[in-house]
């Protein structure tokens, strides 16, 4: 006891802490005021608005698989390379000879659970009708975030570079080869033409500039692995920080006006 | 494939433990039960039930393949028999439809118990057949069960609190969540939720992780391709469009109508009540209409393209085996073809040999005359009808901008099931098919 004391009175501890421990109301509040951690929620809340059986947590949880992704992730890129010669290799280590292979399942099954929850907030949000003034923009951002889930799960689908993998993104990319006017096999693309030559070919059209090739390969690997472990994240990062910032400007947890 | 010795001994210790925590799920549902006054004779249902689920798991680890419970033989075959695409998708509406207009009746706790613990032992019983296994616990399809559940549930916990809130409505009361609107500090009552949910979901995956291996197949070969190749689960609704539509419509426009539609989803529902609430009278069109876009032609679609369709895309029954040489006959005709040949009893119309690009496309415009015109109808004519029937409300309220959106929206929406019917009942396969341009809708 004496010793918590002493550590809670050190200057180091309280150079880290800006407040003292939440024990009282008055600290309860400090803390939400002071900790940065925790500056993204209000002070007090509805109480009908935490009710589980109304938020059912669902956002909450879809916000904490992406941080499960993160770092799983971050360690998987120390093991595997992108390339022909490795990736399936790393994963095939991943699953029979390293010490922490399982990391790979829980990013695998965490991010399946990841667009889970995201459908099943979104449905949330429509059934308490949360997605009306003045909370329609954020809607708007919430959709972009669904797409962005999706295509985080698309892209990191190819990277074990097994038969499952490469077969499952070249009937997804194959969709973009019929994008009207910009997919060589797309209704209009033949508009594009100049003398006589056509622009939109199978080496120039949308599936070419998604898969950097004219079939799923090597660059293909590259990119979508520079998508899936760079661009996309930062996108979902900061399209969170405007979404939860806008949950807290737009009149807070949804309830009843 | 007959189910044989092997597989089921390799299944076996899964019933068992399946089973025997169907056993110990209803033996506490039971206790509790027990322990509310009114409710002993659920209580009696429950633990009787539970005894039945320690009997099941019991076979199932004696030790004997034959003894492991099953479905009947005969009731598979006659599944597999029965269904299809059609049975499937009017299966499926048939049943949504139900749970919806006798909502007040199945959101009671234990009628839903009952559904769900029916479901649940009619998935262990069909966990049996090597054929239905084999697909539902392929490791990437078992995200899919739980989702099935997951929304089962959700849509349970939401109808239940919509139905109470509609009633209270009726009755001029306030909605339950507006009853209690107390203000509490988010130290500790919601950080400690947060803390005990981040606890459950590291938990979960853990398990999770540790008992499902991730799967992990042949090294990737362009020159093999795997027959069926699918996308990801959650693609397979849009894969399963392509049965019914070209892959510039149901794989590129079509998802993008649905990115667009959903984002201009809060600025086209112009009813005010409903915002912060469960209820469905308030806003029974809203309602309807997304739950018709989530489940009908998002989820099932996605159950469909995972679980019962196989190799060259071909329907197999859930209890089916995935033989690659099933024939399907296609005899699927485009609409120009019944125009003018089955009806008018005379050649497509086609430009003379030497004829010059314009009057290559006058040609072109003419054999597609009545698909244009009835895509013309559908998607021109038929806002402003609606607009002066049905929507007269609608337009009234909403503008004309606010008002084209949406019914060019919901229109659209309604290609796929209204092709989904031309194409079971008259083997339509394009109403315009322009492979010049290829252009076919």
């Amino acid at each position: 006891m004496a010793i918590g004391e002493t550590i809670r009175n050190s200057q180091i501890w309280k150079s880290i802490f800006r407040h003292p421990m939440p024990l009282d109301r008055r600290n309860r509040i400090v803390v939400m005021l002071t900790n940065f951690f925790l500056h993204l929620h209000p002070v007090s809340i509805k109480k009908q608005g935490i009710a589980l059986s109304f938020t059912w947590c669902m956002g909450g949880v879809t916000f904490f698989l992406f941080l499960v992704e993160t770092v799983t992730g971050v360690l998987l890129m120390f093991y595997y390379r992108p390339t022909l010669e490795w990736a399936y290799n790393d994963i095939l280590a991943l699953r029979d000879v390293t010490s922490l292979g399982i990391l790979r399942e829980l990013h695998r099954w965490g991010a399946h659970a990841m667009v889970i929850t995201t459908w099943l907030h979104m449905y949330r949000v429509f059934l308490t009708g949360s997605y009306k003034p003045p909370r329609e923009f954020n809607w708007v951002v919430g959709v972009i975030l669904l797409l962005l889930t999706l295509l985080l799960s698309f892209t990191g689908y190819l990277l074990p570079w097994d038969q499952l993998a490469i077969w499952a993104i070249t009937v997804g990319s194959n969709m973009a080869r019929a994008t009207p006017i910009l997919g060589y096999e797309g209704p209009g693309q033949q508009l594009l033409t100049i003398g006589g030559i056509d622009m939109i070919t199978d080496g120039s059209d949308a599936r070419f500039g998604l898969l950097g090739a004219r079939f799923v390969g090597e660059e293909t690997l590259n990119r979508f692995y520079v998508l899936h472990c760079i661009a996309i994240p930062l996108a979902v990062a900061l399209l969170l920080a405007i979404h939860f910032w806008r949950v807290r400007k737009d009149g807070g947890i949804s309830g009843p006006l | 494939m007959h189910s044989n010795g092997f597989f089921l001994s390799d299944v076996a210790g899964f019933l068992g433990g399946y089973y025997t925590f169907l056993a110990v799920m209803n033996g506490i549902a039971a206790v509790i039960l027990w322990r509310q006054q009114q409710r002993a004779g659920w209580a009696m249902v429950w633990a009787t039930f539970a005894g039945a689920m320690m009997i099941l798991a019991s076979l199932a680890l004696s030790g004997s393949a034959s003894m492991v419970p099953v479905l009947p033989a005969a009731v598979r075959g006659l599944v597999n028999q029965l269904s299809g695409p059609v049975l499937y998708t009017l299966g499926t509406t048939a049943f949504l439809v139900l749970l919806f207009v006798f909502r007040k009746f199945f959101v009671q706790p234990m009628v839903a118990w009952t559904v769900f613990n029916l479901s649940l032992l009619l998935l262990g019983l069909s966990m049996a057949d090597e054929n239905f296994a084999a697909i539902v616990m392929k490791p990437d399809n078992v995200p899919i069960v739980g989702l099935v559940y997951l929304l089962a549930f959700f849509t349970w916990v939401a109808t239940k609190q919509a139905v109470v809130n509609d009633e209270r409505i009726k009755q001029g009361l306030p909605v339950m969540e507006k009853v209690n609107d107390e203000k509490v500090l988010v130290w500790p009552d919601l950080v400690y939720t947060e803390l005990i949910c981040m606890v459950a979901v590291s938990a979960f995956l853990l398990v999770w992780a540790i008992f499902l291996p991730a799967p992990l197949e042949e090294p990737a070969s362009s020159v093999k391709t795997p027959n069926p190749s699918k996308a990801p689960w959650y693609f397979l609704g849009l894969q399963e469009m392509l049965v019914y539509f070209d892959p510039w419509y149901a794989g590129v426009v079509l998802p993008s109508l649905v990115v667009f539609g959903l984002m201009a989803m809060p600025y086209l529902d112009f009813n005010k009540s409903g915002n912060g609430y469960y209820s469905i009278e308030e806003r029974k069109f809203s309602y309807l209409v997304w739950q018709f876009g989530f489940f009908e032609l998002w989820i099932t679609l996605i159950i469909l393209g995972t679980f019962l369709r196989g190799p060259n895309w071909n329907f197999f029954g859930p209890f089916e085996y995935w033989t690659p040489y099933k024939v399907e006959v296609l005899n699927n005709v485009d609409l120009p073809q019944m125009f003018w040949v089955q009806w008018l009893n005379q050649p497509l119309p086609r430009a003379p040999q030497d004829a010059g690009l314009l009057v290559q496309i006058g040609y072109i415009l003419l054999r597609e005359a009545p698909g244009l015109m009835v895509m013309g109808a559908y998607l021109v004519l038929l806002p402003p009808l609606l607009a002066i029937t049905v929507f007269r409300g609608f337009y009234a309220k909403m503008g004309f901008i606010r008002y084209m959106v949406m019914a060019n929206l919901m229109l659209l929406m309604l290609t796929l099931p209204l092709k989904m019917i031309l194409r079971w009942t008259l083997n339509l396969k394009y109403i315009i098919s322009i492979p010049e341009f290829s252009l076919n809708f």
